[in-house]
């Protein structure tokens, strides 16, 4: 296989394969978050950053929702909705995410840097 | 009434384009049948063809060859003039213009696995362009790239050095002229 490889092309697929990689780091990176967007019924209820760890409790039309942040993440930590979609989510680390506790009508969402895009602002 | 007999003047070169094209689009037919985890990630195998076509024909041929089999690749599976025949048509103009530049570095130093790369890199840079510029206006495509760009280097390594292997192999003539 090797005699198939001629010395320019190993330059080639090194540049390639640079060059993938650094394209990688870049598109994916993504841009770290600094703070969190807390909604309640629709409306921003606090707008914490996220360097500095506490817990915060978010009233809703079913109760309260605790939400957590610690080590420059957020999660939601406890809520009062069935089916705990939010709570599952787990830790938000990267700007962008989001959890939505929807029939609490509750939602965090991580802001910073540039803002990133997913199928919801589009 | 008379019979009229349409006959076409054909030269040996048109009936080898035509061959070589066949053999692609046989390649297009069986790369199908490959599942692919995502729309766009497939091994590209047709290329091979124009590869080996261009080492031994040129340029011209290979380019014939390349925009044949799209053509009757969209005909086959029905989506001549639908987005996916656009896609498939960017992808090829791209590859043949970067092929026409890369076929102009030292033969001694750079063989079938660099153009083959360079290609690649060039189809999906032109398919991604016209899914930005027509189908999904959108910047969040760009973080499909990183898949892509992984596709194009793996792929267009491997089906260069099969390509090698064929040039290598058959130094005059015949094996793929058909």
């Amino acid at each position: 296989m090797l005699q198939h490889i001629k010395p320019g092309d190993f330059l080639t697929l090194m540049i390639g394969a640079i060059g993938t990689v650094w394209v990688t780091m870049i598109v994916w990176s993504g841009g770290a978050a600094d703070t969190a967007l807390i909604r309640s019924g629709g409306k921003i209820f606090r707008v914490v950053p996220l360097s500095r760890d506490q817990q915060i409790e978010v009233p809703g039309p079913l109760g309260t929702s605790i939400i957590t942040i610690e080590k420059r993440k957020a999660r939601i930590t406890s809520d009062p909705s069935p089916r705990q979609y939010c709570v599952r989510q787990g830790w938000l680390q990267q700007a962008g995410e989001i959890a939505i506790c929807l029939p609490n009508e509750v939602s965090v969402e991580l802001t910073g840097g540039q803002k990133k895009y997913d199928s919801l602002n589009y | 009434m008379t019979a009229s007999i349409i006959k076409l003047d054909t030269t040996p070169e048109d009936h080898h384009i035509a061959r070589m094209a066949a053999v692609a689009l046989g390649l297009t037919v069986l790369e199908n049948a490959i599942p692919s985890p995502l729309p766009g990630v497939k091994p590209g195998l047709a290329n091979i063809v124009t590869l080996i076509v261009l080492a031994r024909y040129g340029w011209r041929a290979a380019a014939w060859v390349s925009l044949l089999r799209v053509l009757a690749g969209s005909l086959l599976f029905g989506n001549f003039l639908a987005p996916g025949f656009f896609l498939s048509l960017s992808g090829a103009v791209c590859s043949l213009a970067m092929l026409a530049l890369s076929m102009h570095l030292p033969q001694r130093w750079f063989g079938a696995v660099t153009h083959s790369v360079l290609a690649a890199f060039a189809h999906i840079a032109g398919q991604m362009l016209v899914v930005y510029l027509w189908l999904i206006p959108h910047s969040g495509i760009a973080y499909l790239i990183p898949i892509f760009a992984t596709a194009a280097l793996v792929f267009g390594t491997v089906n260069g050095l099969v390509a090698m292997r064929f040039i290598n192999d058959a130094p005059t003539s015949s094996r793929l002229t058909g």
